[in-house]
């Protein structure tokens, strides 16, 4: 299996873009860069719908994307965890046999009605929230939300208070309680700080999708998608669109960008 | 009534014997803050289920503390009266102590403490812990102004104005404390606006006993005179305060337990939580909340000085009772992810977590007080903060012997004509 397959729910900018309220945004932003910027390029190339999946170095994350998942949990075995094997590689965080410290970037929970004891197996990460309140608490600003909605934790500005654990409503995030080793390239960490699901932003501003989602062995495309639920193109709009789906203690109003599929 | 004449405490073996004891528990805590940095919070009972524990029962409880031992000095500036109002200089020196000790605790529980200048210097402004950063901050600075205004003899006459500040601000500051818990949505356990009232009578509660026990052990131990109709008052205000933390712990729980989604976590603080349930009912309630109320108000022992002590003394172990509850026992229930459904993982999702402070943890928390009170002897020993004497003839303009009740407090224990 590859590791670099390219991302099918990613269209090319070109097509993504229209509609007249992109288009006057775009031309403020084209502006914007012509005020002799130093992103002027990618902006510009950005901006006038170029080709580009992957995003440029330099070029900041777009609003006018909102990256998220669809996870249909009819598809999704009990007992298999190859998104977790699959996220622990790709990110270097590893089992150490002690799960209440270790990292647990994604999990798989077994939901069962206590009454008919129907189960479903359900993979939970970082649910990349529109309304984070791990951002909203997090004393330094080090937990922060991306413009394309990808939720991450700045390791240089993270003081480990452990807030933004307190106040996530997914137990989404992890401690780093042992000095950590082996680290991948892309993917920084460190003893004392605070991590979580990135949604592989390393490997989508790649044009890449994330491994988790790679390495669904589901039918028919995998249990889980990736994509611009912004654009009402893209493969996970469509599916949103076509079927139900549901977030995760959406009471709470935190908007998720994950959706869950047959919960 | 007599001027006050405010003087140092003396050294000698007794005051280095005590500052010895105290560098030996802080030196333990810096030890313990040491390993935990060294090794990881691996080496700590804390997971990433509890990701609060005692380290935090401690800093949140010096701290609740910090803003309530300020409530003496209140006493006189604020409310107006006199009796108190020697008193204020003392207040203010523990509250900056107990503060300066919480935040030790804090800082040091940190994943990254070598990172404190990030704290002090990014803001994020929505977040109520960076709020409270300020705050504490301030409080230090308020302070320490209330008290270079009361020192000062030029700068008296800003005193009223500066204490209705830091009155103001000291209010605020449990508000912000409070709200740490109280703004935590998805917990079931917090998420309650009461939260805020609720550490503001915390605070007046810890705050005061501990007053009332350094005040009773300083004018002990230097000999000093300490007024019996002043401990009166003060022990009878305790009672008060100590039914106000029952009044709005009482007002949590019903809350809570009026609404059906809140259910498990009440079954199991109440009910169910082993430990937990434990150290609310018999550590905060009785002990913690009954008891001292009945030390202060039953005849028999009201007006002693060993009904006082132990009463404040109680109030402190129930207030570090009810934070472990609310701080540990609030995180040990699950999170519902999935409302209705049961649920399992490799996480123990839809499982009690359960907590087992370690010695590291405890040592950090126990250094924290050492460190406070380190601070207040210091304090106490450079510079004039405690009034030569506090006798009720000293301190009240109005004192009639015998005008409370025909009662005084009598150090043997009983009651004196």
């Amino acid at each position: 299996m590859t590791l670099t397959r390219p991302n099918p729910y990613i269209r090319p900018r070109s097509e993504a873009q229209g509609g007249p309220e992109t288009g006057r945004r775009d031309v403020l932003r084209a502006l914007a860069a012509g005020a002799g910027l130093a992103l002027a390029p990618g902006v510009t190339l950005y901006a006038f719908g170029g080709p580009a999946e992957a995003r440029p170095p330099g070029e900041p994350a777009s609003a006018q994307v909102r990256w998220g998942l669809l996870i249909d949990v009819n598809k999704c075995a009990d007992g298999c965890t190859k998104c977790v094997t699959a996220c622990a590689t790709e990110n270097g965080w590893s089992d150490n046999g002690r799960p209440l410290t270790d990292a647990q970037w994604i999990r798989k929970v077994k939901v069962t009605d206590p009454r008919t004891k129907a189960s479903k197996s359900v993979p939970m990460m970082c649910q990349h929230c529109a309304e984070p309140p791990c951002v909203d608490v997090c004393p330094t600003g080090a937990s922060f939300k991306r413009a394309d909605g990808i939720v991450l934790v700045d390791k240089h500005t993270c003081i480990g208070c452990r807030y933004c654990m307190m106040a996530c409503p997914y137990n989404a995030r992890s401690f780093i309680h042992e000095p950590v080793e082996d680290q991948k390239e892309n993917v920084p960490r460190g003893k004392g700080v605070v991590e979580s699901c990135t949604l592989c932003v390393h490997r989508v501003d790649a044009g890449r999708i994330p491994a988790c989602v790679e390495a669904c062995p589901a039918e028919d495309g995998g249990a889980m998608a990736f994509g611009d639920l912004n654009d009402p193109q893209s493969e996970i709009s469509k599916r949103i669109t076509k079927y139900a789906s549901t977030r995760i203690r959406a009471d709470l109003g935190t908007d998720p960008g994950v959706r869950y599929q047959n919960l | 009534m007599a001027r006050i004449v405010y003087r140092e405490i003396g050294g000698g073996a007794g005051f280095a014997s005590l500052l010895g004891v105290l560098a030996a528990f802080i030196a333990a805590g810096l030890a313990s803050a040491w390993y935990m940095d060294h090794y990881g919070h691996i080496v700590t009972g804390m997971t990433n289920r509890i990701v609060w524990g005692m380290p935090h029962v401690f800093a949140v409880f010096l701290i609740v503390t910090a803003s309530g031992v300020l409530n003496i000095a209140s006493l006189g500036s604020v409310f107006g009266r006199t009796p108190y109002k020697p008193m204020a200089r003392l207040s203010g020196l523990l509250a900056i102590a107990f503060l300066v000790g919480g935040l030790t605790v804090l800082v040091l529980d940190l994943g990254r403490p070598d990172r404190l200048i990030v704290a002090m210097t990014e803001y994020n402004f929505k977040s109520i812990f960076a709020w409270n950063i300020i705050l504490y901050i301030g409080f230090l600075a308020v302070v320490a102004a209330y008290l270079f205004v009361q020192m000062e003899q030029t700068m008296s006459r800003f005193a009223p104005a500066v204490g209705w500040f830091a009155f103001i601000w000291r209010l605020v500051l449990t508000t912000g404390t409070g709200s740490i818990f109280g703004w935590l949505v998805a917990r079931e356990a917090y998420d309650a606006a009461v939260m805020a009232p609720l550490f503001i009578a915390m605070s007046l509660s810890f705050g005061l006993a501990a007053f009332l026990l350094i005040l009773m052990a300083v004018y002990a131990l230097t000999g000093r005179p300490l007024g019996d109709q002043l401990l009166n008052r003060l022990g009878r205000l305790l009672g008060i305060f100590a039914a106000a933390v029952l009044y709005f712990t009482a007002l949590q729980h019903l809350t809570n337990l009026y609404a059906a989604e809140h259910g498990d976590v009440e079954r199991f603080i109440l009910l169910e939580g082993g430990i937990y349930t434990a150290l609310f009912w018999v550590g905060q309630v009785v002990l913690g909340g009954l008891v001292p109320i009945a030390l202060v108000y039953s005849p028999a022992t009201a007006r002693t000085r060993a009904g006082l002590a132990a009463a404040s003394a109680l109030v402190i172990a129930g207030g570090l009772a009810q934070l472990y509850v609310i701080i540990v026992g609030g995180q040990a229930t699950p999170l519902v992810l999935f409302p209705g459904m049961e649920v399992q993982s490799s996480f123990q999702d839809g499982g009690i977590a359960s907590y087992i402070p370690s010695l590291p943890e405890i040592g950090l928390g126990v250094g924290g007080v050492a460190f406070a009170l380190a601070i207040a002897v210091v304090g106490m020993k450079v510079l004039r903060f405690l009034p030569d004497s506090l006798a009720d003839d000293a301190v009240d303009p109005r004192y009639r012997p015998g005008s409370d009740g025909g009662e005084h407090l009598n150090p043997a224990g009983g009651v004196s004509p």
